[in-house]
């Protein structure tokens, strides 16, 4: 079972209290009827299932019930780091060092 | 005293004997023995038959590696198991045991039959013999080879013992209690650290126990170990026997088994059989030593062979020679130990064989002054004996390759060594990586991302100086503490060796019965063969020939696995890689990860206030989510049916009462309140009054519907939101992700009242009458609240939301009332109702009524893959608004493409009811397999409408009105005609009464 820092209650949790949302950094377009189905398609559906560093959100849903963001290496699943909804997204060279 | 016992040998008690069967004779063990050391005392050795040969078998460890003396054990009925390992089985009192896959008997069995057709059992030959016929699959091997292969019995009854689970966090978490492990958890204590330290044996000590002539700090090993371990209860140390890490998992998050009854005579009914512990650990030590090799020869498996280091344990352990006549063939020192002491134990050793042209002159001395025979630089090629080995044959090894001539030399009991691989089972589950150590022939821990350190054996260190040094070093680190002083340590039997694939043999390879793997009877022959039939991977192998994949995990065959598939195929062992270890490192009880979490138990069962009442009165239930729902209530001897139809015909001519308390429910408040109505809502909220409510419609993005509800505005800025029972959690998370996600700038707050509000809804052209009276300070009239209004008011005497709604066609009215005061208002209802012949209705005359209405139940009448117009709902998209949830969605393409599923009603032309689930076609004369247009979602026997009533989902439906569509059966085909979904009052009338 992972550890989840919630950077709302800046604890440190168990998993159990969190729910995995998918991949972050997917904004819904503002004008959704202005875009085409292309992009209609990509923010619906494509991801970029990556191996390595994801930025995915979850949400600490038995806890503060707040949506926050996180980077996790997919090989290893480390967290990386938590920040809050709305945040920019993390550099990854500071985040993973020498082996970004 | 059994014949092999030796007297005041081991840590059994002489004293207490202990009495147990095994295949229904009667033996005297000793406390402290366990199934295996207890029978080798009586000269036991056939204990198993195995897996797919049915070759006679007998302990080759003394272990939880144990592959071949699998037992089952049994103590009634249902507190029966199986595949027990009789190394690991400690005997108490009335203990029944019996051999397994065996018939009819142990030492007669007719699978061996298998035994002889070796040749047709081999690598792959699951996936060459059983190719085809199909047919035959069914009907000749499947049943064959479960008969004739597999492993014991389970019990045909419930497990009638409980399993408990705890959650422990500590400092320092020290798994192996040998010397390293010991030494790791003292260093770690004395620094001030919490300390827990387990070990899967009855009792602590590791290879201490198997080792008592060595002496530390200037004591026996055994006192030694004594006062070490009241020095650890002092430190306050938890010492866990009995407990196997099982798991290693993210975070030094480590899973501990704790067996706490299976070794007792008659235990207290109030202990749980086993305990998981859940453990988080700051740091982890592994301490878990090294597994010995076999070696791989022809007839390595007869009753008699075993591990030379089992041997020993056997012998200093528990007091037990595993023979009279003891031969040995080795390459590495340890063996030469093991025959030492059964000398000096009394047993004859035949012959020590040593694959090495060259041993140190102390094992030489040693060997002499015992007056043992040496065969250095020989091998052994093969064994004899029916269900005991009776002899050895021996080849010199020439000089320049090749092989001598054979001798045959008389033994009962054949101790081998192939060497010792670290334990890397817990480690390489934290995805450690491994390092291959050349000089050694073996794979080593190397890294991980985990807070663990290794020590001792488990890392490569051998004799009991190195891993007690090592074993304190790594505590003392794991506390950030220097390392003390090490006792000093006398008489260390240390030594080294080499590492084989399999031995060499004068004789015909292909036909030698070199095993790799005991339990899945995997040999040397059957690995060449994977690797010449084109498996080039570690992985393909042992999935080709089940090497490793026993429930021993492979803790003997991996190695050898690897050395002799690296061999064939020409490469390096580093080169060919590991399989992947994965927990549970020894097979584990389903009921210690069940823990808690049965019967009742498994998962909440929510239920309404209105609950005790309805199975007070007989209700029949059914789960809906998690919640149990009242399904029909049953008079007398009335079968579903029948109590349906009655409270059909209660509800439509004069007033029924349901339990409506599951609805989800969402209180949306704020001054942006109706704006995000209007975005996550399909319909225009904009001009709905306050005291209106409004069929609500919610869409994902992709346009598809994912829940629908009534709303009812209380206020300018505040709506209470109905969701379906199933899917209240999931609006709520979906409303709380837009909101803080993509629209945080909208002054909203949302808040579950599912669990607030007890829902009681009286439906029925005579509700009125019935709740008229009870209401107080709110006019009810049909004038005053007309259909689809919403008020505050008091409902016998309660506070209440009244709405007037309804999900069955009639006049309806849903009394919301604070949850505690639901079962008050219910039974003054009830009372009030009496004389109207009030009818408590369940779930499956409301989904009738609502069938007959064309109702939609989001979920079953809808897929995931409909969209409002699909359903027949585009009334609902309030289609002036800029935006909502899945406004886009609905102009992909695919979702404006003809022919789509649509959701129409259906009427058998015979007047048989359709099963839901069924598939309609359009053509029952076309040619299988047919093109299926569509299914049957709802199917109701219908009073109100003299007919069965479906809703299906058909291709272009709302294009095929009136046409005739076909509904194939296994034993008929039903034609069926299209129509509207509203079947009863299509106009709505008697909503406005
Ligand atoms: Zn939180």
């Amino acid at each position: 079972m992972l550890l989840i820092h919630c950077p709302c209650c800046d604890e440190t949790l168990p998993e159990m209290e969190f729910a995995y949302a998918g991949e972050a950094h997917v904004a819904r377009p503002a004008d959704p009827s202005a875009v085409s189905d292309a992009e209609w398609e990509a923010f619906l559906f494509i991801r970029t299932n990556v191996k390595g560093p994801h930025f995915e959100r979850w949400r600490h849903i038995h806890g503060c019930g707040r949506f926050f963001n996180a980077v996790r290496d997919t090989v290893s699943d480390r967290f990386l780091t938590t920040y809050p909804a709305g945040a920019p997204r993390p550099d990854l060279t500071t985040l993973m060092g020498d082996d970004a | 005293m059994s014949r092999f016992r030796v007297p005041g040998m081991g840590r059994v008690d002489h004293e207490a004997p202990v009495k147990f069967r095994f295949d229904g004779v009667h033996y005297a063990g000793l406390a402290g023995d366990t199934v295996a050391s207890a029978l080798l005392s009586h000269g036991v050795h056939l204990m198993g038959r195995s897996f797919k040969y049915h070759r006679p078998r007998g302990p080759v460890s003394a272990g939880s590696d144990e592959p071949n003396a699998l037992i089952g054990t049994r103590r009634s009925r249902a507190r029966a198991e199986p595949n027990t390992r009789a190394t690991m089985q400690e005997i108490y009192s009335g203990l029944r045991t019996v051999s397994q896959n065996k018939y009819p008997s142990l030492k007669f069995d007719v699978g061996a039959v298998n035994d002889a057709a070796y040749m047709l059992f081999s690598a792959g030959f699951y996936y060459k013999t059983f190719m085809w016929p199909r047919s035959f699959w069914d009907r000749v091997y499947e049943p064959v080879i479960r008969a004739a292969a597999g492993l014991g019995v389970a019990p045909d009854r419930e497990d009638p013992d409980h399993y408990a689970g705890r959650y422990l966090h500590t400092d320092v978490l020290v798994v192996g209690a040998g010397p390293a492990g010991l030494a790791a958890a003292r260093a770690a204590a004395e620094a001030g650290q919490r300390v827990v330290l387990v070990d899967e044996q009855a009792e602590a000590g590791g290879s201490l126990l198997s080792e008592p002539s060595v002496r530390i700090g200037g004591k026996p090993a055994w006192d030694w170990l004594a006062a070490e371990l009241a020095a650890l209860e002092r430190l306050g140390v938890r010492v866990l026997p009995r407990t196997t890490a099982i798991g290693y998992y993210h975070q030094n998050f480590v899973a501990l088994c704790q067996r706490l009854t299976d070794h007792l005579a008659d235990p207290d009914p109030a202990l749980p059989r086993e305990r998981m512990w859940r453990v988080r650990a700051g740091q982890v030590v592994l301490a878990q030593g090294a597994l010995e090799k076999p070696l791989v020869f022809d007839g390595n498996d007869r009753p008699g062979v075993m591990l030379a280091g089992a041997a020993q344990t056997y012998l200093n352990r528990f007091g037990v020679r595993v023979g009279d006549r003891v031969a040995v063939v080795t390459v590495h020192d340890s063996a030469w130990f093991a025959a030492f002491d059964l000398a000096d134990a009394g047993s004859k050793v035949a012959a020590i064989v040593d694959l090495r042209p060259e041993v140190s002159e102390n094992l030489r001395d040693g060997a002499k002054a015992r007056g043992i025979t040496v065969l250095t630089g020989h091998t052994v090629t093969g064994t004899s004996g029916r269900l005991r080995v009776t002899s050895v044959r021996v080849n010199r090894l020439k000089d320049g390759g090749g092989l001598g001539a054979p001798r045959q030399i008389d033994c009962d009991a054949l101790l081998m060594c192939g060497g010792w691989t670290p334990s890397l089972h817990l480690f390489s589950h934290t995805k450690g990586s491994l390092r291959w150590d050349a000089d050694g022939r073996t794979f080593l821990p190397d890294r991980t991302l985990e807070d663990c350190r290794i020590a001792g054996a488990g890392r490569g260190l051998w004799g009991i100086a190195d891993a007690l040094a090592d074993g304190a070093a790594m505590g003392a680190a794991a506390a950030q503490a220097q390392p003390g002083t090490v006792p000093a340590v006398e008489n260390d039997r240390t030594g080294g060796g080499i590492a084989m694939a399999e031995l060499p043999t004068d004789r015909n390879a292909s036909r030698a019965r070199a095993f790799v793997d005991y339990q899945n009877d995997v040999t040397a022959k059957d690995l060449r063969l994977a690797v010449k039939e084109g498996m080039r991977s570690i992985e393909h192998v042992k999935r080709y020939t089940t090497n490793g994949m026993a429930t021993d995990q492979g803790k003997m065959s991996n190695i050898n696995g690897l050395m002799i598939a690296a061999d064939a195929l020409g490469k390096a062992p580093p080169q060919v890689g590991l399989t992947t270890f994965r927990p549970p490192y020894t097979p584990t009880t389903f009921g210690v990860f069940a823990g808690y979490h049965r019967g009742g138990h498994f998962e909440v069962t929510r239920k309404t206030p209105i609950d005790g009442w309805a199975e007070a009165q007989g209700a029949v239930f059914e789960p809906v989510g998690h919640w149990r729902r009242a399904r029909y209530f049953p008079r007398g001897r009335e079968g579903m049916d029948a109590a349906v139809a009655r409270e059909c015909a209660a509800v439509r001519n004069g007033v029924g009462l349901f339990d409506a308390s599951t609805l989800g429910k969402i209180e949306v408040a704020g001054p942006d309140a109706v704006e995000f109505m209007n975005r996550v809502y399909t319909n225009p909220w904009t001009k709905l009054q306050p005291g209106r409510c409004r069929y609500g419609l919610l869409l994902g993005d992709d346009g598809f519907i994912r829940d629908d509800g009534v709303i009812g505005r209380l206020a300018d800025d505040r709506f209470h939101v109905t969701t379906t029972t199933g899917g209240a959690a999931r609006v709520l998370n979906m409303m709380e992700d837009y909101l803080q996600t993509e629209w945080p700038d909208l002054d909203v707050w949302l808040t579950s009242t599912t669990e607030h509000w007890a829902v009681l809804a009286l439906n029925g052209p005579m509700t009125r009458d019935v709740l008229a009276p009870l209401v107080g300070g709110l006019d009810i009239s049909a004038g005053a609240f007309p259909h689809m209004s919403v008020a505050a008011c008091t409902v016998a005497g309660v506070p209440a939301r009244l709405f007037r709604v309804s999900f069955t066609g009639e006049v309806g009215f849903e009394i919301n009332v604070p949850a505690r005061h639901g079962l008050a208002v219910w039974e003054t209802l009830m009372d009030a109702g009496a004389d109207h012949g009030i009818t408590p209705y369940g779930t499956e005359t409301m989904h009738v009524l609502r069938a007959e209405k064309g109702y939609i139940i989001v979920g079953q009448d809808t897929d995931g893959t409909v969209t409002p117009h699909d359903a027949g709902l585009g009334w609902a998209i309030g289609k002036a608004k800029p935006d909502f949830i899945g406004k886009r969605g609905l102009e992909r393409p695919d979702l404006v493409a003809p022919g789509r599923k649509q959701l129409v009603g259906l009427l058998t032309e015979d007047r048989s009811r359709l099963e839901e689930g069924a598939q309609i076609v359009l053509d029952p004369k076309q040619p299988k397999p047919m093109k299926m247009v569509g299914h049957v979602t709802s199917s109701y026997a219908s009073a109100a409408v003299g007919r069965p009533i479906a809703m299906a989902l058909v291709e272009g439906g709302h294009d095929r009105m009136g046409e005739t569509v076909y509904v194939p059966m296994p034993d008929r085909v039903i034609a069926a005609k299209i129509t509207d979904t509203q079947f009863h009052d299509p106009a709505g009338d008697r909503l406005k009464l």
